[in-house]
């Protein structure tokens, strides 16, 4: 009789040293002649908890963790192996309130299954979405999209279905589908989680997209800054390949669809669509203007749909399930989950998939449990680096793409970095326009040399040299990247510094803001 | 009135060029050979280089641009728009620090001037006996368990001061 154990492989785990952890297990149940399959899943995402050693039991799966390499003989008197008690013993996984409370569908098989098994991604509903796809037209399975209501997940929030349908009508010999895969953001680690812990998912995403409609080539554009996930893909894809979910008759259906992962090279602007494409076609990756639309002329001048990885990973199951299904979450113009990322000076950081409408202090305080450093949190930065700066006073906003907009902020890809009351806000607003000069891509005016105008101007109302003169210049600055960037590199960055000004005016030597009566 | 006649003539320095280093070039014909072909080449090959090589030597970049038909400019402006490709090479070991915002809530500022002085080397440079090169990085997908730090091709998350110096001697010690 062998135990079944359960180690992350993916790198967050790794980075905390799961994989000396999954040795050391190894080598002290050979010692003890303790017979042992250890599977290498993907993480839970609650990340304060890793290394989160699993073990099978009759009764479910009994978590452990913080578990380190000093911890492993420990377990093993313990008798972790049976479920024992001891001090890391966390109960039922599936019953830590972190999870419990969570709607994962997207998500639903991420850390419970082996990434890299295609007999585990099947036997958890894996390939149904496809499935179902191949006995469907074009027209239905794009329409299916359509009636799910999803938006891109990537922060643009476009509906996904309209962008699928301008390519299933438009006529060339080749289309494309490309996934964007170059998750830049801080704060965001979505993912790179989908690409490293459940690959099948995105793969078969992007096989439903390339049969509905009639592409028959993708590209994942995938950071460089994550070689884990690019591994996990490429032996995905082989395996894909071998049983014939890829390939020049995909599922005997007739449909031919091939798939290549492209490596980025640490071009933050490459995030955005067009630069994007200039990057997979070997320039500089250069924004393009628009139109014309990428759904019309896209990678090679041919018609492409470029979609997020989530977006990408939330169709197998849309597919599967059907679109009211899906639809069925949310709030308002917002259907379906986000897996939201709750990140930074955080005390259970990690993924937290919910359908919109939970609000910012559900996430920062009842998942997220406060600040790491046990302070109390100052401000809350949503959406990445070109996200607005949230104060407290505004943490019962619900997440939902309407509302942020409402408030001069936007939920993008979900990313929450949560900072403490140590934080200067005035030199997050000084990195978000220097962030921006390092990484423009130099096309148009606006950002190429807005944001290095903006860091001056943030310098001297630092250095107290002019200030309400350097306020007035800031903001009129802003005005004009706003307005006048070419994409929302320059055009979002006004975000962070603007929602730094307005909420936390003391840090630029103003009078703070009297809390509302 | 001088007593000396001679006359100085300064010459303003102008930086010697580095000499060049000896790199494989048959490596990089064979990865141009095979990659040539794929649609949108050009950075599987210059990926394809620096993995093999380490760097883009300056003089592969007539070797691509051959092999793709373009202009040895457009190879140029292809290396110098992003951050992952080097023209030269790096030191033995890697160190890139991450330095974006989820890190910075975390104290990454603090451990970015701890690396600087431990390494004794700014930013995009390498320590002088060659072991390390310094760079800042934008985020390595470890924003709830800053801060984070790559070093080779192994990743390190919550790391302290005390931390990085273990993880840079143990490397040390590698060598």
């Amino acid at each position: 009789m062998s135990t079944t154990l359960y180690v992350p492989r993916d790198s967050t785990a790794i980075a905390l040293g799961a994989n000396e952890v999954a040795a050391a297990i190894q080598r002290e149940a050979q010692a003890r002649g303790i017979h042992l399959r250890i599977v290498r899943n993907g993480s839970r995402g609650m990340f304060w908890l890793e290394t989160l050693v699993e073990v099978a039991t009759p009764q479910g799966r009994v978590a452990y963790g913080p578990v380190e390499v000093e911890d492993v003989a420990g377990l093993f008197d313990a008798g972790f192996v049976l479920g024992g008690a001891h001090a890391l013993a966390l109960g039922l996984t599936e019953d830590i309130a972190f999870l419990k409370n969570q709607e994962r569908l997207t998500f639903a098989r991420i850390g419970i299954t082996d990434p890299l098994s295609l007999e585990d991604y099947l036997a958890h509903e894996g390939y149904a979405g496809l499935q179902r796809a191949i006995t469907m037209t074009p027209a239905t399975m794009v329409q299916e999209v359509l009636d799910s209501g999803l938006r891109g997940r990537g922060g643009a929030a476009f509906p996904t279905g309209i962008k699928w349908k301008t390519v299933l009508g438009a006529q060339a010999a080749q289309k494309y589908i490309v996934c964007n895969a170059d998750e830049g953001d801080s704060g965001t680690f979505s993912d790179r989680m989908v690409m490293e812990d459940d690959p099948f998912m995105l793969i078969e995403g992007m096989t439903i997209a390339g049969l509905a409609v009639g592409a028959t080539q993708g590209y994942i554009y995938v950071r460089s800054e994550y070689p884990h996930a690019i591994a996990a893909l490429n032996e995905a894809i082989v395996i894909a390949r071998e049983h014939n979910y890829l390939g020049h008759n995909v599922l005997d259906s007739g449909h031919a669809f091939e798939l290549e992962v492209r490596k980025a090279a640490g071009a933050y602007v490459c995030g955005e669509e067009t630069a994007l494409l200039e990057s997979l076609e070997g320039k500089r990756g250069i924004v393009r203007a628009k139109p014309p639309l990428p759904a019309l002329q896209g990678l090679f001048g041919q018609p492409t749909v470029i979609n997020n990885v989530i977006s990408l990973a939330a169709v197998p199951l849309i597919l599967a399930r059907g679109a009211a299904f899906y639809q069925n979450y949310g709030m308002g113009r917002s259907r379906g989950t986000l897996p939201f990322q709750i990140a930074g000076n955080i005390k259970h950081g990690g993924l937290v998939e919910k359908a919109f409408g939970l609000t910012l202090r559900e996430l920062l305080m009842d998942f997220g449990g406060g600040t790491a450093s046990g302070r109390p949190i100052r401000a809350v930065q949503v959406g990445g680096p070109l996200g607005a700066y949230l104060p407290e006073s505004l943490f019962d906003t619900p997440m939902d793409y309407e509302s942020f907009i409402a408030i001069g902020a936007g939920v993008g890809h979900g990313g929450l970095v949560v900072f403490d009351d140590s934080v200067d806000m005035a030199k997050q607003a000084r990195y978000a326009m220097e962030f921006c000069a390092i990484e423009s891509c130099g096309k148009c005016t606006p950002c190429r040399i807005g944001s290095t105008r903006g860091v001056e101007a943030v310098d001297k109302i630092i250095a107290n040299n002019n200030r309400p003169q350097q306020i007035t210049l800031l903001r009129d600055l802003c005005d004009l990247m706003l307005h006048g960037s070419l994409c929302a590199m320059g055009g979002m960055t006004p975000f962070p510094v603007l929602s730094a000004l307005d909420h936390f005016p003391e840090d630029f030597g103003g009078a703070p803001l009297q809390e509302a009566a | 009135m001088a007593m000396n006649t001679q006359v100085i003539r300064i010459v303003p320095r102008k930086p010697a060029p580095p000499p060049p280093v000896a790199y494989d070039r048959g490596a990089v014909e064979n990865i141009i050979g095979e990659r040539k072909a794929m649609p949108g080449a050009m950075l599987p090959i210059l990926h394809g280089v620096q993995e093999k090589i380490g760097y883009i030597p300056p003089d592969a970049v007539q070797l691509i641009a051959d092999g793709l038909n373009v202009s040895r400019a457009e190879v140029h402006g292809v290396i110098t728009y992003y951050h992952f490709f080097r023209q030269s090479p790096p030191g033995r070991t890697v160190v890139q620090v991450c330095r974006a915002e989820a890190c910075q809530s975390v104290g990454c500022d603090a451990l970015a001037t701890h690396a600087k002085t431990s390494l004794g080397c700014n930013f995009h440079e390498t320590t002088a006996d060659g072991a390390f090169t310094l760079e800042a990085v934008y985020c390595l997908g470890q924003c709830a368990t800053g801060p984070a730090v790559m070093i080779g091709d192994d990743i390190h998350a919550r790391v302290s001061p005390a931390k990085l110096d273990r993880l840079i001697n143990a490397k040390r010690g590698q060598a």
